[in-house]
């Protein structure tokens, strides 16, 4: 590991001037994915910033009703938390269908968000990879291609975000509080990450010294909404695929009158299903209606060797996540 | 890069100079000799190194320990306090002989001492039917909360039978089944 210095920020703005003026430096969080990757000679900071002891260790209700996440709430405390448990079900499930306790009691919210592709190709530093070294090729195209994107991947790199958290925040419709040097501005989550195009090396849209100060979810209780993750194992491992809904049924029953898909593991960002809920919204709850909104978003999906048994996965658990959550799907 | 830091380890207090770099984990190897949590994958998949940072289970391989000046430390061999006594989950592990070579069992019970913990509280986990109520540990729960800890030996079924045991004493004898000594 190359050496490094090491400072506990005072305050957020402290730590954002310091970021922002050391190219060489990074923020800390819990240190579960950074750490690992310094250890691996991916990451080499030459100076990291605690952040993670900054009073944004809270979750709390706004005036507006809308739930405010800090930045540094650990995992295991959000999936626990009564707010989140009864008025945002699919953020706990996530949560808690990711890595193990261990884990998620040193994790943040924060730096769960900003955790970077676990590709193998990344991860090793005697490989090339676009992500890592820009330029120097990406081996997963004709390699090792399991766990890799169906959607929105570039010719540079076919990498997916690893975060379950991220999934359920993109289909709550989460905003994403953002410290920067000149000040506070806030992003819809759906925007924080981005797809590889020939640029993968940079995972969000973040400028260098922008810290996530919190997470805002939107006002009311979202009941109706489930966290479905498929993987290799029982527990802690990443998702092939997963999928992430709220819904909204109308005061009768009969048709869908709001809905909300997101999909993990199958792209370089939380993907919104946005074909889906457009075919979803006013429409009937049942599986014919379910199979067809989820062939459209697939539609555009593109395997590479290893991994077209993600196509019909994330439909099917699409499908398995709506007639789940709406009771309904048995009638054609 | 050197810092001084302190660390409340097993109930004593301890004062080194550590190159940033140093995990939580070589700190304690290495340089203090409290060599009960194990060194296994050293990148947070394993388990053999978990240990209780400040009362909660954590992967001691992936904190520095620069970041955890003043923290308080407990691995298995202060689990059970001063003078050689054994907690409960030690206790339970060796009556259901949940071990074959005994390298993951350091981070396997400080794991199962933070787990209980943790469904103490009421933390719900992947497996909960029902998120919020109090928690009820079946064998399904037990094995969900302890997959941050592998055994290569393949142990599984009597740590999951020891760690019942412990949370649940009153119901050790009725339970008794694969691997309890006669």
């Amino acid at each position: 590991m190359r050496p490094f210095d090491y400072q506990q920020a005072p305050d957020a703005t402290a730590a954002v001037a310091t970021v922002a003026r050391r190219p060489g430096a990074m923020f800390l969080g819990g240190g579960t994915n950074l750490v690992d990757l310094m250890k691996l000679g991916v990451a080499t900071p030459e100076l990291l910033v605690d952040v993670s002891r900054l009073p944004l260790d809270t979750v709390a209700e706004l005036p507006d009703g809308r739930v405010r996440i800090g930045a540094a709430v650990p995992n295991s405390d959000l999936a626990a938390h009564p707010l989140i448990l009864q008025r945002y079900p699919v953020l706990s499930q996530a949560l808690l269908s990711g890595a193990s306790g261990q884990l998620r009691n040193l994790a943040t919210t924060g730096g769960n968000l900003l955790q970077r592709t676990r590709c193998p190709y990344f991860q090793d530093a005697s490989l090339p990879c676009n992500k890592r070294e820009p330029g120097s090729g990406c081996p997963a195209r004709g390699g090792y291609s399991r766990n890799h994107a169906i959607l929105g991947a570039s010719d540079s790199c076919v990498a997916v975000h690893p975060s379950d958290m991220a999934v359920a925040l993109a289909a709550l419709d989460a905003t994403v509080v953002i410290l920067g040097p000149g000040g506070e501005r806030t992003l819809p989550l759906t925007e924080l990450h981005r797809l590889p195009g020939a640029e993968p090396e940079r995972d969000t849209v973040l400028a260098h010294g922008e810290l996530v100060t919190a997470v805002d979810l939107p006002p009311g209780s979202h009941r109706r909404s489930a966290y479905r993750k498929v993987r290799d194992r029982a527990s802690f491992a990443f998702a092939l695929v997963s999928v992430a809904a709220v819904v909204e049924l109308a005061d009768d029953g009969g048709t869908i009158a709001g809905v909300r898909i997101a999909l993990g593991g199958v792209a370089h960002k939380p993907w919104r299903a946005e074909r889906a809920e457009e075919l979803l919204r006013g429409a009937q709850p049942t599986e014919t209606n379910f199979g067809r909104a989820a062939a459209a978003e697939l539609d555009a999906a593109v395997a590479l060797a290893g991994n077209a048994f993600k196509i019909p996965l994330a439909a099917n658990a699409m499908v398995a996540v709506l007639r789940d959550l709406t009771g309904r799907g048995g009638n054609g | 890069m050197d810092k001084r830091i302190s660390l409340l380890v097993d109930g004593e207090e301890r004062t080194l100079t550590v190159d940033t770099r140093t995990t939580l984990l070589d700190s304690l190897r290495d340089r203090l000799g409290v060599t009960s949590p194990k060194k296994g994958c050293d990148h947070g998949q394993c388990g053999a190194c978990t240990v209780l940072l400040g009362g909660r289970r954590v992967n001691s391989c992936l904190v520095l320990a620069v970041a955890h000046d003043g923290a308080e430390v407990v691995t298995a061999a202060g689990l059970g306090g001063g003078g050689g006594e054994l907690h409960p989950v030690q206790e339970a592990f060796l009556a259901r002989d949940a071990l074959q070579c005994g390298f993951c069992t350091p981070g396997q019970v400080c794991s199962a001492v933070g787990m209980l913990q943790e469904a103490a509280t009421g933390q719900p986990s992947h497996v909960t039917a029902d998120p919020g109520r109090a928690v009820e540990l079946d064998d399904a729960e037990i094995r969900e909360r302890m997959s941050g800890n592998l055994c290569r030996c393949g142990a599984y079924v009597n740590i999951v039978a020891a760690i019942r045991d412990a949370a649940d004493p009153g119901r050790t004898s009725g339970t008794a089944s694969a691997g309890a000594r006669p």
